[in-house]
């Protein structure tokens, strides 16, 4: 029973790193002030560049960085477009978010002559952590675990302090509250916009090659399936205080591990996939009547 | 550009010393026409997917060309106009929110509970198909349409952007209408997750001998006609746009933003509803689980929208860009072994390049204000 509780916050994790990752993304732009919604598909290119990265070099790492420098470019349409060409941020993430699905379908014929999955023999995962099993309690959470697991705890804590204590975060929360005043501050308001979407997309590169190359070991088209979405529904869930995001993507990787193990003992697999989405939609509205609430007893 | 005037025969008798600012003034008028937006990002997209396919080192002029003929083949027009009318259909339920500037991704979810409610209907009830027929198709109306328009108050009342509401609620519509189909209202002994066949009665009317267009087309031909109308002739259709111009003004003006969207959405959702009907209730007469949604009609639906920019005047035509990427893209596969999914990709580059096209007023306010 207790192997099993562990077992079960290990799956809890698992399914939530990539999901923290990309919510990190959204996190930051949206403290610069860009809605980005472009998350799921950044995330599945990471994912695809993350194995045809760790075919190539046969490397896991290898596939990593590849993920994290390319998904970075693939940002750079969003973070051009939206901080200094002033487009429309949800337009564009509309058009890249199918680009992505159509350019991994289309890289997986050219490049490997298949099409749905591809996980060719001998294609490198992620190592797992394998030194910490006989350490009681951490052992059996993270021995099964890619580093990229403890790695986003670690990372969203220390951009949530960064942002919130040091001059460097407070101007660039400042760029996002109130551009025309950071700007008169001498900020670079569009370059803050365009390096931080940047950043964010070598983030979601890393939650591609997590989820390609940690959660699995294969990259199957559209294999995000909607990850993005809720990562974009996490980002608004905490609206604005980043320390928050572990709360909210252990909420839904919570939704995501219990599917799995309802469908162990027969429940539909249908049911347990719409499950996440159901729940965060649910979440969102429950935090929204209790904001509604606070504001209606201030305001009266 | 630099050609003095006199030597071209025919042209307009401009001063030949101020020609070359006349030029460049009717070039720069010439640029704000509206259709040169959207012809230019799809040159551009198209371009862009030339290099593509030549990175991957295949033949972009066979490529497009297989895409032209097998869409426009004569023996497959019958085909693609069904194709046409299903983008059309899903391009309205994108477009509808899009005239008050909001995002309807939602619409498989749209699509599949039109095409549940459909099959439930024309499948249960005991009814001659003259009444039968059009009971499924505005059920399914009703019913996508509740659906679609529980995004509004989400909007209106929690502040959950409708784009994320609609994304967020169209997978579990699909997930449950997935689940029906396979089990408690999937045709036993199948190995394919589907319902039985419709009854002979509950079949759209067919037009002549055409096997895929038949009257559910004119149905999505009718609400394009509708929405058209009501756009451009009617208070809600104004409303929409001023809304859509600028939400605050809309609000000032005495428009009531939450019963506008909650319409637009219900509309939105009852568009798409209708497309699906129509697709079960056209060969093979049943819902199959995915047939609906794997086509991709919704996002080239979306894009069409886009591309028009939501007028719905300009609706078919660029629907009939994302009817031969789509219907062509199978038959590019076939002869110039270039793979479909390049259809995805030109579709994504068009909006890309449609969103990107604010560059050019960039560049020209640059220039006016140096």
């Amino acid at each position: 029973m207790h192997v099993f509780e562990l077992g079960f916050v290990a799956a809890v994790l698992l399914a939530a790193t990539p999901i923290l990752y990309a919510a990190l993304a959204g996190a930051i732009s949206a403290q610069v002030g860009v809605f980005n919604i472009a998350l799921e598909g950044q995330m599945l290119w990471g994912a695809f560049a993350a194995v045809a990265g760790s075919y190539y070099t046969g490397s896991a790492w290898g596939g990593v960085l590849t993920a994290l420098v390319s998904t970075a470019l693939f940002s750079v349409v969003l973070a051009i477009g939206a901080a200094r060409w002033h487009a429309d941020p949800i337009i564009i993430a509309i058009g890249t978010n199918l680009l992505a699905i159509g350019l991994t379908g289309f890289l997986l014929r050219v490049l490997f002559d298949t099409s749905g999955s591809f996980s060719p023999r001998g294609l490198q995962g992620l190592p797992k952590m394998a030194f910490l099993a006989d350490v009681p309690v951490i052992g059996p959470i993270f021995a099964g675990q890619t580093a990229l697991v403890p790695l986003a705890f670690v990372l969203i804590v220390a951009v949530g302090l960064w942002l919130k204590r040091s001059a460097g975060g407070l101007r660039l929360r400042g760029v996002g509250e109130h551009p025309d005043a950071a700007a008169a501050l001498g900020a670079n308001v569009a370059s803050y916009q365009t390096w931080v979407t940047i950043v964010g997309g070598a983030l979601c590169g890393i939650a591609g090659a997590q989820l390609a190359l940690g959660n699995v070991t294969v990259f199957t088209e559209n294999m995000t399936a909607g990850r993005g979405w809720i990562a974009v529904a996490a980002v608004m869930l905490v609206a604005g205080r980043p320390l928050w995001l572990p709360v909210a993507c252990l909420g839904f990787g919570a939704a995501e591990a219990l599917g799995f193990r309802l469908q162990g003992i027969g429940a539909p697999q249908q049911l347990t996939d719409a499950a996440p989405y159901a729940i965060t939609l649910l979440v969102l509205v429950a935090t929204r009547i209790r904001f509604a609430k606070r504001a209606s007893l201030t305001t009266t | 550009m630099t050609a003095p005037p006199e030597t071209t025969p025919g042209a307009a008798p401009v001063a030949g010393p101020r020609a070359p600012g006349a030029g460049r003034r009717l070039a720069a008028a010439a640029l704000r026409h509206p259709a040169v937006v959207p012809i230019g990002a799809v040159v551009l997209a198209l371009l862009i997917g030339a290099v593509i396919i030549l990175a991957a080192g295949l033949d972009p002029i066979a490529a497009y060309t297989a895409v032209i003929q097998n869409s426009l083949d004569p023996g497959q027009l019958d085909y693609t106009f069904s194709v046409w009318a299903f983008i059309c259909g899903m391009a309205l339920a994108a477009a509808i929110p899009l005239r008050m500037g909001e995002f309807n991704l939602g619409g498989n979810g749209q699509l599949v509970l039109g095409g549940l409610t459909a099959t439930v209907i024309a499948s249960s009830l005991p009814l001659p198909s003259i009444v039968l027929i059009p009971l499924a198709v505005i059920g399914a109306a009703i019913v996508a349409g509740a659906f679609g328009a529980i995004s509004a108050p989400l909007a209106t009342r929690f502040g959950i952007p409708i784009i994320i509401s609609t994304l967020l609620l169209s997978p579990v519509a699909v997930a449950v209408v997935s689940f029906l189909v396979r089990f408690p209202l999937g045709e036993a002994g199948s190995a394919v997750a589907q319902t039985t066949r419709l009854p002979e009665g509950a079949r759209m009317w067919a037009l002549g001998d055409l096997s895929y267009s038949n009257a559910g087309l004119i149905i999505i031909v009718l609400m394009m006609v509708v929405f058209w109308v009501v756009d451009s002739r009617s208070a809600v259709g104004f409303e929409l746009r001023v809304v859509g111009a600028n939400r605050r003004f809309g609000a000032y003006g005495g428009v009531r933003v939450g019963r506008l969207s909650l319409g637009a959405m219900a509309a939105a959702g009852a568009a798409a509803g209708v497309v699906g009907a129509v697709i079960v209730m056209s060969s093979p007469f049943r819902l199959i689980d995915g047939a609906l949604i794997s086509p991709g009609y919704t996002f080239a639906g979306l894009a069409a929208a886009l591309l028009a920019g939501g007028r719905p005047a300009l609706i078919p035509v660029t629907a009939i860009l994302f009817t031969v990427l789509q219907v062509g893209g199978a038959g590019m596969e076939r002869s110039a072994d270039v793979p479909r999914q390049l259809s995805d990709v030109l579709q994504g580059v068009v909006i890309v390049v449609l969103a990107l096209r604010t560059v050019l007023d960039q560049r020209r306010t640059e220039r006016s204000s140096a």
